[in-house]
C-alpha cells in the first residue's frame, strides 16, 4: 500500500523559517546575556563615578575607552546596567506569561470543553476582566499589591489570562467537535481524560504561539511600571527605570533614553517574530 | 439464539431551537452474536442515528422518546456515565466512517492503541506495547514496529483504517458498530478493509451492526439486512434474499440503483420520486397518528 508522503518534521520547518530564526535566535542570545550577566558586564552596573557623568557613547568624539555605551547621570557604565537590566526583563517576561498561560489555559480549557454554565460564567468573567484598560488595571494592582518583581509578575498574570483563556476556549470548542474525541469516547475514556490527553495536545501548538506573543507584552508592561517607579526598587537596573531616569537629562544625554527603549524594542520584535513563525510552522491549517 | 443486540420500536427527535424532528420512527432489529447485520438506507434515512445511540455518542440535541435498546440483555438507553464508559471499547465498539479525522493527529498510533487495551485489560505499558505491535500485525500492517511511533498524519488513509480496526477489535468486543468504515476510502482499498473486517469478524466471532448506504458492501459480508427509510424499517431479512428477492418495492428500486460487478452493463435507474413521495407521506401519517394517540 503506498504511504502518503510525509511532510517535513515540525523542527525542520521552524529551521525553515526566516522568523524563527532571528527571533528564536536573538532571544538565545538574550538568555545568555542575562544568565551570564555578571561575566559579561565590565562593569559593577551600580558603580558611581562623579568624573564620567555623561560619557558619550563610543561613536562620539568625546568617548571614554572602557564605557562602550558611555555612561549616565551618575557615571554608571550604560552597556553594564543594561546587560543587568535584561535579567528582569526576561524573568518577568517567561515567568508572568507561563502564569497568565497557565490560569488563562485551565479555565479557556473547562470552558470550551464543558460548555453550559460553566462556559457561561468564565465567559461573563473573560468580558468583564477585558473591559478595563490593562495598564491601568496593572498600576492599580501593583499600587495594591506592593511594589516589587513578585508583584509585578502576579499584575501582569491576573490581566493577561484573558488573552489566552479566549483562544484556548475557542480552540477547545473546535476540537471538542472532532472525530477523534467521539473515538475517544467510543473507547470508553473519562471526560477528563479526554481533555488532558486528547484535546489538550492539540491545544499545545496554539499556546506556544500565544506564549511567545504574552512575553512581548509582559516585556513592555513591565517597562512600563518601571517607568512609572511601581516596578522593582531602584537599585536593580531594569530597562524601564533607565528610560524614567534618562527622560529627564534627554538634553544633556539622549542616548541614555535610547538605547534602553532600543533594547525594549528589540526584544518584543523578536518575540513577535518568533510567535509568528511559530504560528505559521505549528498552524494545523497552514500545515495541511 | 438470543440476540445481542435487540433494538425494540426505538423513537428518536432532533430538537433544535423549539422544532422537533422525528428522525427515528419506531426502528425495530436485532443483531445476533457472531453476524454480521447491515443496516441499509440512504442519506438522512437515520441509519447513522441510530448506530450513535447504540454507542451513546448521540448529539446532545437527540431525545429518545420511545423504545429500548438492549445490549447482552440489559438496557442501555439513560445508562449511567461510569456504566457505559465500562461498556464502551470493552463489549462495544466502533470503526468510523472517516479515518482522516478519527485518529488524534497529536498522539503517536502505539499511544492510541494502548489506551483501550490499559483501560479496559488492565495491562501495564510493556505488555499493552507487545499487544499493540500484534494486533498491528493482526491488520496486517507489516512495519508495525515503525507504525507504532508514527503520527496519524504519516499513515495513508488505508493505513488508518486499519488502525482504527485495530482498536475496534482489540478488546475483543461483542458487538461493533461499523458505521459506513469504507465510504471515506477510494475502491481499491475499499475492498481490501472490507475483505480485512469480515477476517477480523470471523476470527473473533464478534457480530457487527454494519451501517451502509452501499448494497454491494451489504452483498459481500453481511448475513442480515434491515432496509431503512424516512427512519422506518422497510424490510429486513436475510442478506442474500433481500437482495435477490426484495419483497418492498423501495427495496427493488434501491437495488435497481445500484452498481453490480456480477451484471456489468446493467443500466442503472434512480429511485422514482412518486415512491419517495409516497414513502414520506406515509411518515408524515405516522407522526400524525401518534401524536393523536
Amino acid at each position: 500500500m503506498a504511504e502518503l508522503a510525509a511532510p517535513l518534521p515540525t523542527w525542520r520547518r521552524m529551521a525553515a523559517n526566516g522568523r524563527v530564526l532571528w527571533g528564536g535566535g536573538f532571544l538565545l542570545f538574550l538568555a545568555l546575556v542575562a544568565l551570564f550577566a555578571p561575566l559579561l558586564a565590565p562593569h559593577d552596573p551600580l558603580e558611581q563615578d562623579l568624573m564620567l557623568q555623561y560619557v558619550p557613547p563610543f561613536w562620539a568624539e568625546k568617548a571614554e575607552p572602557g564605557f562602550v555605551f558611555g555612561a549616565d547621570n551618575l557615571g554608571r557604565d550604560i552597556l553594564s546596567r543594561l546587560i543587568h537590566g535584561s535579567r528582569i526583563a526576561l524573568t518577568v517576561a517567561i515567568v508572568a506569561a507561563f502564569a497568565a498561560g497557565l490560569l488563562g489555559t485551565v479555565l479557556g480549557l473547562l470552558a470550551g470543553y464543558l460548555g453550559g454554565w460553566v462556559d457561561a460564567v468564565i465567559s461573563r468573567l473573560v468580558d468583564i476582566w477585558m473591559a478595563f484598560p490593562a495598564v491601568l488595571l496593572a498600576i492599580v494592582l501593583v499600587a495594591v499589591l506592593g511594589t516589587g518583581l513578585h508583584s509585578v509578575i502576579i499584575a501582569i498574570a491576573v490581566i493577561d489570562w484573558t488573552r489566552f483563556c479566549r483562544v484556548v476556549r475557542a480552540e477547545t470548542m473546535a476540537q471538542k467537535e472532532q472525530d477523534y474525541v467521539a473515538s475517544a469516547v467510543t473507547i470508553g475514556l473519562s471526560r477528563f481524560r479526554i481533555l488532558v490527553r486528547e484535546v489538550l495536545p492539540n491545544v499545545v501548538p496554539l499556546l506556544l504561539v500565544l506564549l511567545t506573543l504574552e512575553m512581548g507584552i509582559a516585556v513592555i508592561v513591565e517597562t512600563i511600571l518601571s517607568y512609572v517607579g511601581l516596578s522593582i526598587a531602584s537599585d536593580i537596573p531594569t530597562w524601564g527605570g533607565m528610560i524614567s531616569a534618562g527622560r529627564q537629562y534627554v538634553h544633556q544625554a539622549p542616548w541614555l533614553l535610547v538605547l534602553p527603549i532600543v533594547c525594549v524594542v528589540l526584544t518584543v520584535l523578536a518575540l513577535n517574530a518568533l510567535g509568528d513563525g511559530l504560528k505559521d510552522t505549528l498552524d494545523p491549517v497552514m500545515r495541511k | 439464539m438470543s440476540a445481542i443486540l435487540d433494538i425494540r420500536d426505538l423513537h428518536l427527535d432532533i430538537v433544535a431551537s423549539r422544532r422537533r424532528n422525528h428522525i427515528l420512527r419506531g426502528v425495530s432489529l436485532d443483531v445476533r452474536p457472531g453476524e454480521v447485520h447491515g443496516l441499509v438506507g440512504e442519506s438522512g434515512a437515520g441509519k447513522t442515528m441510530v448506530g450513535k445511540v447504540v454507542l451513546g455518542i448521540a448529539p446532545p440535541t437527540a431525545q429518545v422518546t420511545g423504545g429500548s435498546v438492549r445490549f447482552d440483555g440489559g438496557e442501555i438507553t439513560h445508562m449511567p456515565d461510569r456504566a457505559r464508559r465500562s461498556l464502551m471499547g470493552a463489549g462495544l465498539a466502533l470503526i468510523p466512517q472517516d479515518p482522516m479525522t478519527s485518529l488524534n493527529p497529536a498522539r503517536r498510533i502505539g499511544d492510541q492503541i494502548t489506551d483501550v487495551l490499559r483501560l479496559h485489560l488492565g495491562m501495564g505499558a510493556g505488555e499493552a506495547g507487545e499487544r499493540a505491535l500484534a494486533l498491528l500485525r493482526d491488520v496486517h500492517i507489516r512495519n508495525a514496529g515503525r507504525v507504532v511511533r508514527q503520527y496519524p498524519h504519516e499513515l495513508s488513509g488505508g493505513m488508518r483504517q486499519r488502525v482504527l480496526i485495530a482498536i475496534a477489535f482489540a478488546c475483543r468486543p461483542k458487538l461493533i458498530v461499523a458505521d459506513e468504515p469504507t465510504t471515506a476510502l477510494d475502491v481499491t482499498v475499499q475492498r481490501q478493509v472490507l475483505r480485512l473486517i469480515k477476517e477480523m469478524q470471523e476470527n473473533a466471532g464478534t457480530a457487527i451492526l454494519f451501517v451502509t448506504h452501499d448494497l454491494g458492501v451489504v452483498a459481500k459480508i453481511c448475513d442480515r439486512v434491515t432496509v431503512l427509510q424516512a427512519g422506518r424499517v422497510l424490510e429486513h431479512g436475510p442478506a442474500r434474499r433481500v437482495i435477490e428477492e426484495p419483497e418492498h418495492p423501495y427495496t427493488r428500486a434501491l437495488m435497481k440503483a445500484t452498481p453490480r460487478y456480477d451484471r456489468p452493463g446493467d443500466l442503472l435507474e434512480p429511485v422514482p420520486p412518486a415512491l419517495v413521495d409516497e414513502l414520506n407521506a406515509a411518515a408524515a401519517a405516522y407522526d400524525r397518528e401518534r401524536a393523536g394517540a
